[in-house]
């Protein structure tokens, strides 16, 4: 039943690369434990947690502090030398198909390399100070059990999901984290909107998850296996095993990926989901949601990159429209978490935008930054919304002296997200624009550059518009409480220095290069990733990053802060076109709905009122002469006649025979079954 | 053991069925009679799967269908009484006569 | 055969001992003034039957009717009898008052079907011999090739109608609110 390969799967030729990886140690064998104990929280709170003294939220925060151990243990060891280990057990046969004479087979089991370490380790460590920062949040709200249980639930379909050795146990943690997410923003689904938007979310996941599905369905069997080792070791020893069945599936698993990780057009869901309590938005934003896509993209690469070639020209122009474009509606927004949601859009269109243009270490590397700032910002947001009880930076201001620690750490998570050297974002986006730009894509390393001034200047406005002038809000701002805090404090620290761990040719002694831990997979990536530093990128990102921060803050310091001058981005036809979202949620309403609604409805009508009257006039006109001669002539002289003879003839035989009518069902049964008697004697006698 | 032997029994049960059928009043017990003959039913299929001993093993599978539908039988039905019990709080069947003229 | 000859067959016996109370146990289900105790009589003319079922070698189909009716719908009916707070102790109008039609109808039944069967085995002939089957069980993996082999589309059929009979029951049985009492429903 259990067949644990530590090396490389057997079917085709096998690929080499996992030669110099270990099998790791206790802690890669009993992996297993991440993935199933956010589950076992689940329902041991679902069971017990209204009893417990703090509603559950010990049992979630315990378990994913186990997590993080595990995680940790096993980053620190895959840092220090490679590790592969899959798992994989047998639950039923399908049978044989495709390019292997194997049987296909449903597998669960788990895999622990550099991609899924990475992503164990960040889903655990934002997990866990999400967790505890929650607990301070949601003291007093309404349902805390179900909703730590929920939490628990998200993040551990999350690492089922990053678990998975194959597409259909990446597609069962890919559904659990739609539920769970479903069930998370709608946690206050007394309020229409915020039911809507889970609704929203899940029904647009779901148009996307029908890619996933489809494209699992295609490769799977042209396959052979669904296991990713297996797709790894084909792409690696036969590009065109699959011949255009890989670029279909590649195309299909792309537009899953879409949904999740909020591309354009199917964002649309990612704003509207900030309607859940803010740990969610920090939870789906950094960790476990809308990574799903990205790490799906780097778990499928060698499919993408040595034999869907053809699908990556695509995929990157989706990543980069959503990267630009999306990026600033985050200008005009004025609740402050869609600021950041429209940042993190545009961020994931970074990440995407890498690993399609065959950026894995990247792509990967942004995710990891983005996940500490991006987390470290949503959870800033809820602070201060915790404080002043609004989303609306209209309704804060000046909170710098109130909050600072809330205020700093906030400012190290835009710097960062603004690319800002030293920080974090810096170097995780120079290695996107480098790889952009080594892959041939120029003109959308350009506009990828151009991007990060947006970035820049649009969390400059939310910094400046929070936390300087004066507050604009109602009663009085208070720093929120140490174990909301120091989750900020712990997320400002790997904001800050993450980007160490990848700085193309440094390497810092025994700790090895992200790259190099990253790269942990059964086969070697081949992606491409800079040697060293390219020193005019990382200008040009640096100039657009500062000159983002300038032009922002000479916008909306607060000399120049009054309400007028909020707006002062008011261009004549970029701002309603930013405030109304790009048109696209009017799109269906303007173009489909209306256009029914107005011209369309006055021809009918007035077809309605000249053509089809008129026909109906005429008919009825001719229809009631028609009438009056058949009603002298034949009606009354000769059917009445015969009608009121047959309507005697059938009272009287009703007369008669109502008395069999008698209503009762069994009388009717036994007549049935006497009937039935009957028929069965004649027929004997007769044959 | 021979097949007639299953067939009369089968025949008997039916008949008893019959019986509780029609002269029954309350629908639950009604619909106990029908159960009653469904398995007569079913002891014929069984006997006459014996008697051929087929591979496939027909009369078998045709008797889980039976009790299938009976189950499903049991449960409209019930829903049924239950309908008319709540409309016209009284479980009797002789009470149902709005079919009448 | 002659009975003489039956009756010192010792499954005979067996089949004596499961058909007699089987017989008695309908009859009480059809004449029985409680209509627990007739529930109760019907489970053991069904124990009865799926007794002989083991004795025809058809273990799986004597294992589904203990499950299925046993079970569930012997339980259904309990629940039945209880919600419909039928009568529980005795109850004189269970039956109705004249009842020889219905036992003239069910002896006609029997006298047809006996005669019936007497005739074709005479006909025949061959239903005096033993039954074949008897001692050898049914491997349960030929239902199941049977079900979706050669009976695929009966049994797509009967699962959607045991899907109509639960969206039916559901139905049926759902108690008609008035808006208001719905209203009162949602808040709760």
């Amino acid at each position: 039943m259990v067949s644990a390969v530590t090396s490389a799967p057997s079917i085709l030729a096998a690929g080499d690369g996992a030669a110099d990886l270990s099998s790791g140690g206790f802690f890669a064998g009993t992996a297993w434990i991440m993935l199933v104990l956010p589950f076992v929280a689940f329902l041991a709170i679902i069971l017990v947690g209204k009893r417990m003294k703090g509603l559950g939220a010990e049992l979630a925060i315990g378990a994913m502090g186990v997590n993080l151990v595990w995680a940790s243990v096993l980053f620190v060891q895959n840092m220090a030398g490679g590790i592969y280990r899959e798992v994989n057990l047998t639950i039923a046969e399908i049978g044989t198909l495709g390019i292997t004479d194997r049987n296909l087979a449903f597998e669960l089991g788990f895999v622990v390399d550099g991609l899924s370490i990475m992503m164990y380790w960040v889903v655990a460590f934002v997990g866990f100070l999400v967790f505890v920062y929650a607990h301070g949040y949601m003291k007093g709200d309404i349902r805390v059990p179900w909703f730590f249980a929920s939490l628990s639930l998200f993040a551990g379909s999350m690492l089922v999901l990053v678990g998975a050795p194959n597409l259909i146990q990446l597609i069962i943690g890919w559904e659990g984290v739609g539920l769970a997410s479903y069930l998370l923003i709608g946690h206050y689904w007394e309020e229409k909107e915020n039911s809507d938007a889970a609704v929203k979310a899940f029904m647009t996941n779901k148009v996307a998850d029908v890619g996933l599905i489809l494209g699992t369905i295609l490769l799977g069997p042209a396959l052979g296996s669904f296991r990713f080792s297996e797709l790894s070791v084909a792409a690696d020893a036969h590009s065109d095993l699959l011949g255009g069945v890989a670029v279909a599936g590649a195309l299909l698993l792309f537009f899953g990926a879409m949904g999740k990780s909020a591309q354009f057009p199917l964002h649309v869901w990612l704003p509207d989901a900030m309607a859940g309590p803010t740990p969610v938005s920090a939870l789906m934003h950094a960790a476990t949601m809308v990574t799903a896509g990205i790490y799906l993209m780097a778990r499928t690469f060698p499919l993408y990159h040595q034999m869907a070639t053809e699908a990556r020209p695509w995929m990157v122009t989706i990543a980069v429209i959503t990267l630009f474009v999306l990026g600033f509606l985050a200008l005009v927004a004025d609740d402050l978490k869609r600021v950041l949601a429209y940042s993190t859009v545009s961020q994931l269109g970074y990440m995407m935008a890498a690993v399609a243009a065959g950026g894995y270490t990247a792509g990967l590397f942004h995710l990891f930054t983005h996940a500490f700032f991006k987390a470290l910002l949503f959870l800033g947001a809820g602070s201060v919304i915790h404080a002043v009880h609004s989303n609306n930076m209209s309704d804060m201001g000046g909170l710098r002296k109130e909050m600072p620690v809330t205020f700093w750490t906030f400012v190290v998570g835009s710097i960062s997200l603004a690319g800002v050297i030293p920080l974090a974002g810096f170097w995780s986006k120079d290695e996107i624009l480098a790889t952009l730009g080594h892959e041939g894509y120029t003109a959308f390393m350009w506009v990828a550059i151009l991007g990060a001034f947006v970035t820049a200047f649009y969390m400059t406005r939310a910094v400046a518009l929070t936390f300087f002038g004066t507050y604009k809000g109602h009663g009085h701002p208070h720093e929120s409480p140490r174990v909301m805090t120091w989750p900020l404090v712990a997320l400002a620290v790997p904001s800050v220095i993450a980007g160490l761990l990848n700085i193309p040719g440094v390497s810092w002694g025994p700790i090895r290069n992200f790259t190099d831990w990253v790269g942990a997979r059964i086969v070697p990536m081949g992606d491409y990733h800079p040697k060293a530093i390219e020193w005019d990128l990382a200008a040009y990102g640096l100039i657009a990053a500062v000159a983002g921060i300038a032009l922002g803050w000479r916008l909306f310091s607060p000399e120049a802060e009054t309400q007028p001058a909020r707006d002062r981005l008011e261009v004549p036809v970029l701002y309603p076109l930013l405030r109304r979202k790009y048109y696209i949620d009017d799109l269906y309403m303007k173009g489909v709905v209306n256009p029914i609604k107005g011209p369309l409805a006055r021809a009918v009508d007035w077809v309605n009122g000249y053509v089809i009257d008129a026909v109906i006039n005429g008919a009825g006109a001719v229809t009631a002469w028609l009438g009056g001669l058949v009603y002298g002539r034949l009606d009354q002289q000769g059917i009445d006649l015969l009608l009121n003879a047959a309507a005697g003839g059938t009272r009287g035989a009703g007369g008669k025979l109502r008395l069999l009518q008698s209503g009762k069902v069994q009388q009717y049964a036994g007549a049935f079954v006497v009937g039935a008697l009957l028929l069965v004697v004649a027929f004997v006698l007769v044959t | 053991m021979v097949l007639s032997q299953f067939l009369i029994l089968g025949a008997l049960m039916f008949s008893i069925g019959v019986y509780g059928l029609l002269s029954r009043r309350n629908a639950v017990t009604v619909l106990l009679a029908v159960e009653l003959m469904l398995a007569a039913v079913n002891i014929n299929l069984i006997a006459f799967e014996a008697f051929w001993n087929t591979a496939a093993a027909h009369g078998q599978i045709f008797a889980i269908f039976v009790i299938t539908i009976a189950a499903a039988e049991v449960g409209i039905g019930l829903a049924i009484i239950l309908l008319v019990f709540r409309n016209r709080a009284s479980g009797n069947i002789d009470q149902l006569d709005l079919m009448r003229w | 055969m002659t009975f003489s000859e039956w009756i010192v067959e010792p499954v005979n016996w067996a089949f004596l001992a499961m058909a007699i109370p089987m017989v008695i146990a309908a009859l009480r289900v059809v004449t029985s003034r409680n209509v627990v105790h007739a529930a109760l009589f019907l489970v053991l003319a069904l124990a009865a039957s799926a007794g002989l079922f083991i004795l025809l070698s058809a273990e799986f189909v004597a294992w589904v009717l203990v499950l299925v009716y046993i079970g569930a719908v012997v339980v259904l009916f309990l629940f039945g009898i209880m919600i419909t707070r039928a009568p529980i102790g005795r109850e004189t109008n269970l039956s109705h008052d004249t009842r020889w039609p219905a036992a003239a109808a069910a002896l006609g039944v029997f006298a047809v079907t006996f005669w019936l069967i007497n005739a074709v085995t005479e006909q025949m002939g061959g239903f005096g011999d033993p039954l074949p089957a008897v001692g050898r069980a049914t491997a349960t993996g030929i239902l199941g090739e049977g079900f979706i082999n050669t009976y695929l589309i009966p049994f797509e059929a009967v699962g959607f109608v045991l899907l109509a009979a639960l969206i039916g029951g559901i139905t049926l049985a759902r108690k008609d609110l008035t808006p208001a009492e719905e209203d009162e429903g949602a808040r709760v």
